[in-house]
């Protein structure tokens, strides 16, 4: 029961994102921390770290993880399984009958309006996502240099992302002397 | 060598090199349309717009509509899975590594400097969503869609609200969506 129900949310998750896996985000946190209740939200953002700095769809990426660590290997398949099925079926739908899918005035009316929709939902996960991790001066510092690093240079996610995981173990490696010293 | 296997080759290698998601996977599709008759750089274009404004996360649908070209049904299937199946296999060890690890000191160090990292690369990716959802931006010149802005204040002042907070997000694209269709956007 559990497979089927791994694979049910993450369709349901997937049939329901429009855009890419970022924008999955307010879904991920709705379906998988506050309805089935399967992974805190800081766990969820670890996935997401993980997903971000290995190859592939994030979208994958976050779906083996959060299967994986509800039931196993087998759980991470069923969730893959579920979040590429609805890609699959609706896109091969439209490629058969729908050719020219964008012309279709009444779809693109609809676009525009669900665009701004992603905007406000977005807003609202980077911000719950801010309260819940700038909790620290440290905290704060890292947030800011890596959001100038990202804005300003071409530095590499992957780098970033590995540069603020040293950080966070010189940091403890600090605070852990300064223990030992008292 | 068949198309189908060819197919399956190219995807895998997509899924196993292109880091960074959906849209990192679009130099290998380009190189597809250079290196095979598969499809053209012109209907690359089509299948990013139609990827981007169907249901689905858009590196997944790319990646079918690409395989739906070349092979038909059979073909999406096959570049879906072949894309899929190098994360799997990642994640999977790397998911047992850590798990395994998940008390170890150096572990939750490693996670507790990722988090504002994180946090600060979706704020990034967020601002980039506003631009090409807000803003309409042809030939250099920037003029802000007015009527997208305000439907993304009202959807977020609404969702702070604690008697609409908890509705399912995505009751909040079928709003907007009949609004677009209703004041024909």
């Amino acid at each position: 029961m559990d497979f089927i129900d791994l694979y049910i949310t993450f369709f349901r998750i997937g049939i329901l994102t429009f855009g890419g896996g970022l924008t999955m985000l307010p879904l991920l946190k709705y379906e998988l921390c506050e309805t089935k209740k399967w992974i805190t939200e800081e766990k969820l953002l670890d996935c997401y770290a993980i997903g971000q700095c290995t190859p592939g769809i994030i979208a994958v990426n976050t779906a083996t993880y959060v299967g994986y660590l509800k039931r196993g290997i087998l759980g991470g398949i069923f969730a893959t399984l579920g979040m590429i099925s609805p890609s699959v079926i609706i896109i091969t739908l439209i490629a058969m009958f729908l050719q020219n899918f964008m012309e279709v005035a009444i779809i693109q009316h609809a676009l525009m309006g669900i665009r701004g929709a992603v905007c406000a939902l977005m807003l609202n996960t980077v911000y719950s996502l801010a309260k819940k991790s700038l909790i620290s001066i440290v905290n704060v510092v890292i947030c800011a240099i890596t959001l100038l690093l990202a804005l300003f240079t071409d530095v590499p996610t992957i780098v970033l992302i590995i540069a603020a995981g040293v950080c966070g173990v010189i940091i403890e490696k600090i605070r852990g002397g300064k223990k030992n010293e008292q | 060598m068949s198309n189908k296997y060819l197919l399956f080759i190219e995807f895998f290698k997509t899924g196993l090199f292109a880091i960074g998601g959906g849209p990192a996977t679009i130099p290998f599709l380009m190189d597809m349309a250079k290196k095979y008759p598969w499809f053209s750089m012109a209907e690359l274009s089509d299948m990013i717009a139609i990827s981007e404004s169907t249901p689905g996360p858009v590196g997944l649908n790319m990646a079918t509509y690409a395989g739906f070209k070349t092979l038909g049904t059979f073909g999406g299937i096959v570049s879906t899975l072949a894309l899929t199946i190098p994360s799997i296999v990642i994640i999977l060890i790397i998911a047992r590594f850590l798990e395994g690890f998940q008390d170890n000191k150096i572990v939750k160090a490693v996670f507790a400097g990722i988090k504002p990292a994180v946090t600060a690369l979706i704020a990034v990716a967020v601002m980039n969503i506003f631009k090409v959802s807000l803003f309409d931006i042809s030939d250099s010149v920037i003029t802000p869609r007015i009527s997208s802005m305000i439907i993304a204040v009202v959807i977020f002042v609404l969702i702070q609200w604690p008697k609409t907070k908890k509705l399912h997000p995505a009751l909040w694209f079928l709003f907007a969506a009949l609004i677009g269709i209703i004041f024909r956007l």
